[in-house]
């Protein structure tokens, strides 16, 4: 087993017509054994930034308060929020940094940038950015999402057809992954509000 | 160097993890995985009057194609690019890393760089690392000096050639340079070598695959021709499609909250007036 | 000494959507190993009876021999009982045949699909070593991973564990199901790198066997 299934995860983002969703399942698991079917992924970073942090759980939280931490120093030190695409970079540095000894976390950003261009990438555990268009996906499930959202995804999406496009693709993919699932988070932004969602999902 | 504080690192790899990850590995059995790779075509020649590279636009991850389009050719100085195939994350820092100590010694000197510059600059960086940093590049670019075309392996070493292929289809792409190069090639016939070069990888290497990237670097001139040929589509989709209705998905929760809209603070001219 | 390994994968795909007087058999035709094609134009469908087609993917050699293997038994029952296999029957000697190779399996991953004995069209998807379960629909191969959660979403198998038992058949009609396998190899080819060039599609119905092929992307 590799360490990346240890506690078992799923995060994808999609972009939709000047918003973008970003969704994760609820297990935290030590291999096949269900810890706690709450287990948070996805993290603001400030009100149209948000990343998702699949993969071993330790290094996601610790990953996660780095972060803020580094955030917090840039809003100090320039009087604003971080563009996604600069944080992007900072998240990738800070993995590359332990490029021989690294953190067990595939991370998924997705971000608001100026004139409310949503804006998505996920990274492998040492920073290769990879940016996409249209979804990216991480975590135990990362396959069946690939297929799932391949098939699915639709470009400019209003938020609603977003929402349910992106469940539709978190459910059916976590049904096939023993590590990921019990539970769905749905996070939708657009230009003026959040909303949050927790789906109703098989917990088996 | 991450200490008590945490602060902002001034740079070099930090391998505090090391330790617990090995026993990671070693008590629980727990495997290290694998990073993202671009199984890659990337290829270069000299023509005529500079340097053509190419490179094919699929990251792979395993069998699995994690990115259809992304950018292997990297921009090191306005006259000077590098294509990279190996561990996606080495070749882009390595890349970054060098095009900004270029940079530097630009604005140091006032001259423009030179090749065999940014040729010394990677070496020396794989070459201490002693192969674990995993990037085999195509370096191009024309100076002062003239056209030059470099590979670079990940141990360090160095070849200076005419006309030169990397990656996991590098042998693909080698043959229809082997059989079709000659000196003196004209600008569209080296975009058109350099592109079935590359067309050579992306059908036959697996590892290869998506759309052809090409730049074209002369005297005093670069051009980047992104996706300069898209070979591969998508062929069927399907004639209805899916369509989600609002409400099939079964919601226990939900919140919404409402983003306060940032004050934007504008300088006006009699602000300060008495 | 060089170690003896008798197995190779040669990838591709195998999907079969069964319904109510269909079954739509389907599977590309690339044939690889590491990062090289080996042909482009290689069939995965195999036809074993009037109403049984057989898809595999895995080690194109041990496809080959397992195929012989059960078109002779076929001919054989042929012989003896003087009529066709009927599928459900095929079904029962292909797992037969694969547990006779328990301890040095044939390294294959099938679904065969066909009509039973009423016309109604039936999947039954294997493992390695013989396990089977007739469904309604089933992936197998390099890409299943990618195509079984968007057959969920579209087709969901009834619970076997719901009474009184539910049909297994999906609802779709047939040119909707030969649409959502079109679609989901589309799909599964642009990110499985072992999928692709060209998709065959074999459906039976009560008027027979029909073949069509589309094309993949061949990157």
């Amino acid at each position: 087993m590799s360490i990346f299934e240890y506690n078992g995860s799923a995060v994808v983002a999609m972009v939709g017509k000047n918003c973008f969703a970003i969704a994760s399942d609820r297990r935290l698991g030590v291999q096949l054994q269900t810890v706690a079917t709450d287990f948070q992924r996805v993290f603001k970073i400030h009100d149209k930034l948000y990343i998702g942090l699949s993969g071993l759980a330790t290094d996601a939280q610790t990953l996660y308060q780095r972060l803020v931490f580094r955030h917090k120093l840039y809003q100090l030190r320039e009087e604003r929020d971080m563009k996604p695409e600069t944080f992007a970079s900072l998240v990738s540095a800070l993995l590359y940094e332990k490029r021989f000894g690294p953190y067990f976390c595939q991370p998924v950003i997705a971000g608001l940038g100026e004139d409310n261009e949503p804006f998505i990438c996920t990274m492998d555990c040492i920073g290769a950015k990879e940016l996409a268009k249209d979804f990216v996906v991480s975590g135990t499930a990362s396959e069946s999402l690939y297929g799932a959202c391949e098939s699915m995804f639709k470009p400019n999406m209003e938020p609603e057809e977003l929402v349910e496009t992106i469940s539709q693709a978190l459910l059916s993919s976590v049904d096939r992954d023993c590590l990921s699932g019990w539970g769905g988070y749905v996070l939708l932004l657009t230009p003026t509000e959040v909303q949050e969602r927790v789906l109703k999902a098989r917990m088996d | 160097m991450a200490g008590y504080m945490d602060l902002p690192t001034k740079g070099g790899f930090d391998f505090g993890l090391c330790r617990r990850n090995e026993s990671l590995a070693e008590k629980k059995g727990l495997k290290i995985p694998g990073f993202l790779k671009t199984g890659t075509t990337i290829v270069g020649l000299v023509f005529k009057d500079g340097v053509v590279l190419g490179a094919d636009t699929r990251a792979t991850e395993g069998p699995i194609v994690a990115d259809k389009n992304c950018e292997k050719i990297h921009f090191m100085a306005p006259n000077i690019y590098c294509c990279g195939a190996g561990t996606a994350a080495d070749t882009e820092a390595v890349t970054d890393m060098v095009s900004s100590q270029l940079q530097l010694h630009r604005y140091a000197t006032g001259r423009e760089s030179r090749v065999v510059t940014a040729l010394t600059l990677l070496k020396s960086h794989l070459f201490k690392y002693q192969g674990h940093v995993s990037a085999a590049l195509v370096l191009g670019g024309v100076d002062c000096t003239g056209p030059h075309l470099h590979t670079v392996y990940p141990h360090g070493s160095t070849d200076t050639l005419p006309f030169a292929t990397m990656g996991s289809g590098s042998l693909a792409a080698m043959s229809v340079f082997e059989s079709k190069y000659k000196e003196g090639l004209t600008r569209e016939e080296g975009i058109d070598l350099v592109a079935q070069a590359i067309s050579a990888g992306v059908f036959n290497d697996l590892g290869s695959g998506s759309n052809v990237d090409v730049c074209v670097i002369t005297k005093g001139k670069t051009e980047y021709l992104r996706n300069h040929l898209l070979p591969n589509p998508r062929t069927y989709v399907s004639s209805k499609g899916y369509s989600f209705t609002k409400g099939q998905t079964e919601i226990l929760y939900t919140k919404v909250t409402q983003l306060k809209p940032k004050v934007d603070v504008s300088e006006g001219g009699d602000a300060m007036e008495e | 000494m060089a170690k003896f390994s008798p197995y190779e994968n040669n990838g591709g795909t195998c999907v079969a959507v069964a319904g109510d007087g269909y079954c739509v058999v389907a599977a590309d035709t690339r044939l690889s190993v590491g990062y090289s094609i080996l042909t482009r134009d290689h069939s995965k469908i195999c036809q074993l009876a009037d109403k049984c087609i057989l898809a595999s993917s895995g080690f194109q050699g041990d496809i080959k021999a397992l195929q012989k293997n059960l078109a002779a038994k076929e001919l054989v029952y042929e012989h003896n009982h003087n009529k066709k296999m009927s599928c459900p029957a095929m079904a029962q000697l292909l797992s037969n045949t694969l547990y006779y190779k328990r301890f040095f399996p044939y390294y294959t991953f099938n679904v065969l699909g066909g009509l039973d004995s009423q016309g109604k069209g039936c999947v039954f998807t294997y493992d390695a070593v013989g396990s089977y379960e007739r469904t309604g629909y089933s992936a197998q191969g390099t890409g299943a991973k990618l195509i079984t959660p968007v057959l969920d979403n579209k087709l969901k198998s009834p619970n076997p564990l719901i009474l009184p038992a539910r049909d297994a058949v999906t609802p779709l009609s047939e040119s909707e199901a030969v649409d959502l396998v079109k679609d989901v190899f589309a799909s599964a080819t642009e990110r499985d790198i072992y999928t692709g060039d060209k998709l065959e599609i074999v459906v039976i119905n009560s008027s027979g066997i029909h073949r069509e092929y589309i094309e993949l992307r061949k990157d």
